[in-house]
């Protein structure tokens, strides 16, 4: 391991650990929902992490529009692939929390249905990265994932139209929160957007890897 | 200050001639489309039969004759004519693969949004045709009769189906390069329309109940078509001339 990422790893593990410390014995237990909210510690924390390693992709995409550098659309597949890895634990996290508490696994509200959409877009994102042919496929993976980017919007507004379930945020809406269970909340936040972004770097590099080996291949070959 | 009038007048000039020649090649297109598929009615063809035979398997799932079918018939009209577009627009690239059209298409100095507008304005009339000889059959088999305004059907009709065909023939071209081309389409096709099938479901549902004002969905389809046809527009030559 290089000591860059060794690094990395010896900053996320630790900070993990002391997250995963502070949701489940520091916090205290919340008054209604018990020890089930505690989930919340670990659900939103990925939920911005998935977001924004989606918003990376975005960018990472334009990016590769503009400049056709290998780098960006590696970026963009790494950022896709452990994007849609946190979405898909926001999407099991959600239910676990929503079956005790509301009393249903799911409901078609904005923020969950917004969530499921985004989701089944970019794994349909990842499907068109593997049919693809050959040199295209960043091309056309970052044309979609700009259709993707104007999608999620609309798709927001027109499920907000019927009606929404999902609790309001709970930071500048009127929840009040237990000083312990913020601090809590933002270390597992900042701890797992670290944990994401370490997961992006590794992903990134072997992508890196494999594109300039491909590269020496076809060199190899043409000589 | 003369020389700024004088070249913007130029500009304006050149412009008026552009957009001449683009509709020219649009509609040079579009005809050569259209006496291709008049000659061979292959999309008309399967899309009819394959609509038919969604609208017969539903009639099996759900009871058609129940008093509140107009519930769900919006949902299974739309369901049925989204499976059917897919079956054109998968077939609206394939005559230009043959003996290499596409490529000559890409060395030609005819702008590729000629081509574009030209594919979409064709899938659309073929989908068009589709729908309107469709729906007197789903007027008979589910027993249909609006409560709300029939015009505002038609508006939803028209938007829905652009905004289904405008998507479609971009993703469309966007599978050709993939392997088993046809499966993709409506891999990537079917996430980003969500929100446009909610919206033609809902209003249409809206408009055969009575129950509810289809405003909102009629403007929320309206918005996404004048954005993903800007989106498709602005982004097709990137598509086109991917290598």
């Amino acid at each position: 391991m290089k000591p860059k990422m060794a690094i990395f790893v010896g900053v996320a593990i630790p900070l993990l650990v002391n997250g995963t410390y502070q949701a489940l014995v520091v916090a205290p237990t919340e008054q209604t929902m018990g020890d089930v909210q505690r989930i919340f510690y670990y659900h939103v924390p990925n939920a911005w992490s998935g977001a924004f390693l989606l918003f990376i992709n975005l960018c990472a995409s334009v990016w590769y529009l503009i400049t056709r550098n290998a780098a960006a659309d590696a970026l963009a597949v790494a950022a896709a692939e452990v994007g849609v890895v946190f979405a898909t634990i926001v999407l099991v996290t959600g239910p676990i929390w929503a079956r005790p508490v509301w009393g249903i696994w799911w409901t078609w509200d904005a923020r969950l249905t917004s969530t499921l959409v985004l989701w089944l877009i970019y794994v349909s994102y990842l499907i068109l990265r593997r049919f693809a042919a050959g040199g295209q496929t960043p091309i056309l993976a970052a044309v979609l994932a700009i259709f993707a980017f104007v999608d999620v919007p609309i798709v927001y507004l027109s499920i907000w139209f019927f009606r929404t379930q999902h609790p309001s945020p709970v930071f500048g809406g009127n929840g009040s929160l237990d000083p312990q269970m913020k601090t809590a909340f933002f270390m597992n936040l900042f701890s797992f957007t670290v944990y994401a972004l370490l997961l992006l770097n590794l992903r990134y590099g072997l992508e890196r890897k494999r594109q300039i080996f491909e590269e020496s291949q076809a060199a190899a070959l043409s000589l | 200050m003369n020389g700024t009038t004088g070249n913007s007048t130029n500009g304006n000039g050149a412009n008026g001639n552009n957009f001449g020649q683009l509709l020219n090649l649009v509609r040079a297109s579009l005809v050569k489309d259209l006496r291709l598929e008049w000659r061979s009615k292959d999309a008309i063809n399967s899309m009819l039969f394959f609509a038919l035979l969604v609208v017969v398997i539903f009639s099996f799932s759900f009871d058609p004759t129940a008093e509140d079918s107009r519930h769900i018939a919006g949902g299974i009209l739309w369901v049925a004519f989204l499976f059917a577009a897919v079956v054109a627009l998968n077939q609206t690239w394939a005559r230009e693969m043959r003996n290499q059209v596409l490529d000559a298409f890409r060395v030609s100095p005819a702008p590729p949004l000629a081509l574009f507008l030209s594919k979409v304005l064709a899938n659309f009339l073929f989908v068009g045709i589709l729908e309107s000889l469709m729906a007197p059959l789903f007027v008979v088999f589910y027993n249909l009769n609006s409560v709300g305004p029939v015009y505002q059907l038609l508006i939803t009709g028209v938007l829905g189906t652009w905004a289904l065909v405008v998507n479609g023939t971009f993703f469309a071209a966007m599978s050709l390069r993939t392997r088993s081309r046809e499966v993709m389409l409506p891999l990537i096709l079917f996430p980003i329309s969500i929100p446009a099938v909610l919206a033609m479901v809902q209003a249409t549902t809206a408009v055969l109940t009575g129950e509810a004002s289809p405003r909102f969905w009629m403007t929320l389809l309206g918005v996404y078509d004048v954005v993903f046809t800007l989106v498709c527009v602005l982004l097709f030559e990137t598509v086109l001339q991917a290598e």
